[in-house]
């Protein structure tokens, strides 16, 4: 039943998501992109609980080295999207 | 006292919220700002609350992994140049995937007893991570251009690359079927590090055929990707917000990867699979001749003019001139004139690439149009200046049925009144197709780096 339940969840994510992104202007796709790299390491809340379980060490090691990974994504596609949108002024 | 899993999972549908709401201010660019602290914002909550998850016994490796995570995340944010946007996200793409895929790993390593169904979502989760993670490397590579003794950034097309593809894809079912029959005997971790490997090698597989014109379709791909190999880990280890999240990215690279086909009037599975057709010859004559302009002379048109439509394209970042294109902008303006910027999708590497460019030297993202606004009324423009593009105003698009490029849509530049070409020299774009603009009784073409040209021009101005 939850994968029944979780397949709900994608399919109206997945439209939402369609339904939101149409309405961004092409002068904004590129912090879109990197805001969406940002949004992808989402995996790292997946990955904190094996990086704190210490009793498997390869588990340990990989999720670990996920959270790492995930983070360089999280701060650095939120900083440079900022930091591109803090550019777009108006006249 | 509340169980702390209905906590985390109510704190994540306020995270979920966050993320839909960011997007929606994203929707325009007085928005997007605050639409983009909301998301973080949401990610904010969302790592905090995770980890006060019981099954975490030690939090040392985790906070030790997420300081020095944000330590190069923040470094690489701060440091890269915009011209080299493409490639951040690229490499970001790659970390992602190579971060589900790591997730996934993690899964299989500490629960031996998984049901089968279950697994295949697993494999899928690796599969999706590590085609995203080599191929996000290669398309790096082809970009930055780093390491082009190894990559080419056109595309690498071998006799028989089908076949041996389709033995790779083969190769890697019938590991992961293995893998999912018996997933505890001792042989079995051969088996799963063989799919792994494989499903690296196939991304690897899929990109170097991609030539450089094509970058921006790839990148878009690769960035929905990312998001899908989130969402496949989050089905996998039965996390709601992953799956959602993962789904939005997913829905974005998606939109994204089809606008920039429609731009480029190719279908996906052409851009994926073709390679980049070789340049038929052109039954068409161009007729005609190339009328070179001294710089000096253009300002005389300049000054005259009452409206300038400005084209920017790659050749424009890499000369850097958009700096100098403001300045001229302000002085075409308080001479009388209106000046726009009429921006083509696949102008750039990547979808947006210009108007990142353009904001960043203080142009009003206002006078940023799109290719069928400034379409609509280009026979009203004095003067089109065409800095550093070259396929995306090849009017071959329209009026020659044998040229490669035919039907694409393009900014019909040969309809203005007048339009200047700033350009290094005759080599043809991208696309390595002719341009019979060059050849247009209205065109002039101004040879030279593009900054300098613009910078005499300037100079001009204030004599």
């Amino acid at each position: 039943m939850s994968f029944i339940y979780l397949s709900m969840i994608l399919m109206l994510a997945i439209f939402l998501g369609f339904e939101l992104i149409r309405k961004v202007p092409a002068t904004l796709h590129t912090p879109l992109m990197s805001g969406a790299n940002a949004v992808s390491g989402i995996t790292l809340i997946g990955a904190i609980a094996y990086s704190g379980n210490e009793n498997l060490l390869l588990a340990q090691i990989l999720g670990t080295v996920s959270v790492f990974l995930a983070t360089i994504n999280v701060v650095g596609g939120y900083m440079v999207t900022d930091r591109m949108l803090a550019m777009f002024k108006s006249k | 006292m509340l169980n702390t899993e209905f906590i985390i999972n109510a704190v994540y549908v306020l995270s979920a919220a966050l993320f839909i709401l960011g997007l929606k201010l994203l929707s325009h660019p007085l928005t997007a700002r605050r639409g983009n602290m909301l998301s973080a914002l949401g990610m904010l909550v969302a790592i905090c609350v995770t980890l006060i998850d019981q099954n975490i016994l030690a939090y040392e490796w985790i906070l030790a992994a997420i300081l020095a995570g944000s330590a190069v995340g923040a470094f690489i944010a701060k440091k890269v140049q915009l011209t080299e946007m493409p490639e951040l996200v690229s490499l970001l793409n790659g970390v992602g995937g190579l971060a589900s895929l790591l997730v996934a790993l993690a899964m299989v390593e500490t629960d031996a007893a998984i049901s089968s169904h279950l697994l295949i979502i697993v494999l899928l989760a690796i599969a999706i991570g590590g085609i995203t993670f080599s191929g996000s490397v290669i398309a790096w590579a082809k970009l930055s251009g780093k390491v082009a003794k190894l990559v080419s950034s056109g595309s690498t097309v071998f006799t028989g690359q089908a076949i041996v593809n389709g033995f790779i894809v083969i190769a890697i079912v019938t590991f992961g079927t293995l893998f999912v029959l018996s997933p505890t005997v001792a042989i079995s971790g051969l088996y799963l590090y063989a799919f792994v490997g494989l499903c690296v090698v196939l991304g690897v597989m899929l990109v170097i055929p991609i030539g450089g014109a094509d970058m921006p379709v790839v990148i878009s791909l690769l960035n929905s990707y990312s998001g899908l190999a989130a969402c496949a880990a989050g089905l996998a280890i039965d996390n709601n917000l992953l799956i959602v999240a993962g789904a939005l990215v997913g829905a974005s690279g998606i939109i994204l990867t089809s606008v920039m086909c429609k731009a480029m009037n190719r279908s996906l599975t052409n851009v994926l699979f073709s390679g980049f057709q070789a340049v038929k010859t052109m039954e068409m004559k161009i007729e005609g001749e190339v009328k070179p302009l001294p710089a000096e002379d253009a300002y005389y048109v300049l000054e005259a003019a009452q409206s300038v439509v400005v084209i920017p394209g790659y050749g424009m970042a890499v000369a850097q001139a958009q700096h100098a294109m403001k300045e001229l902008q302000v002085l075409l303006e308080e001479n009388g004139a209106e000046v726009v910027y009429g921006i083509h999708p696949v102008a750039g590497r990547m979808p947006g690439h210009m108007n990142v460019l353009l904001a960043e030297a203080d142009v009003s993202y206002e006078l940023l149009l799109e290719m069928d606004d400034v379409n609509a009324r280009m026979e009203t423009f004095d003067v089109a200046i065409v800095i550093g593009a070259n396929d995306v105003v090849n009017p071959a698009a329209r009026e020659m049925e044998g040229s490669p490029i035919y039907g694409m849509p393009v900014i019909n530049a040969d309809l203005a009144k007048n339009v200047f070409i700033l350009k290094r020299g005759m080599a043809s774009g991208f696309a390595g197709v002719e341009n019979p603009l060059f050849f247009k009784d209205n065109a002039r073409m101004i040879f030279g780096d593009a900054k300098d040209t613009i910078n005499t021009i300037i100079r001009q101005f204030s004599i």
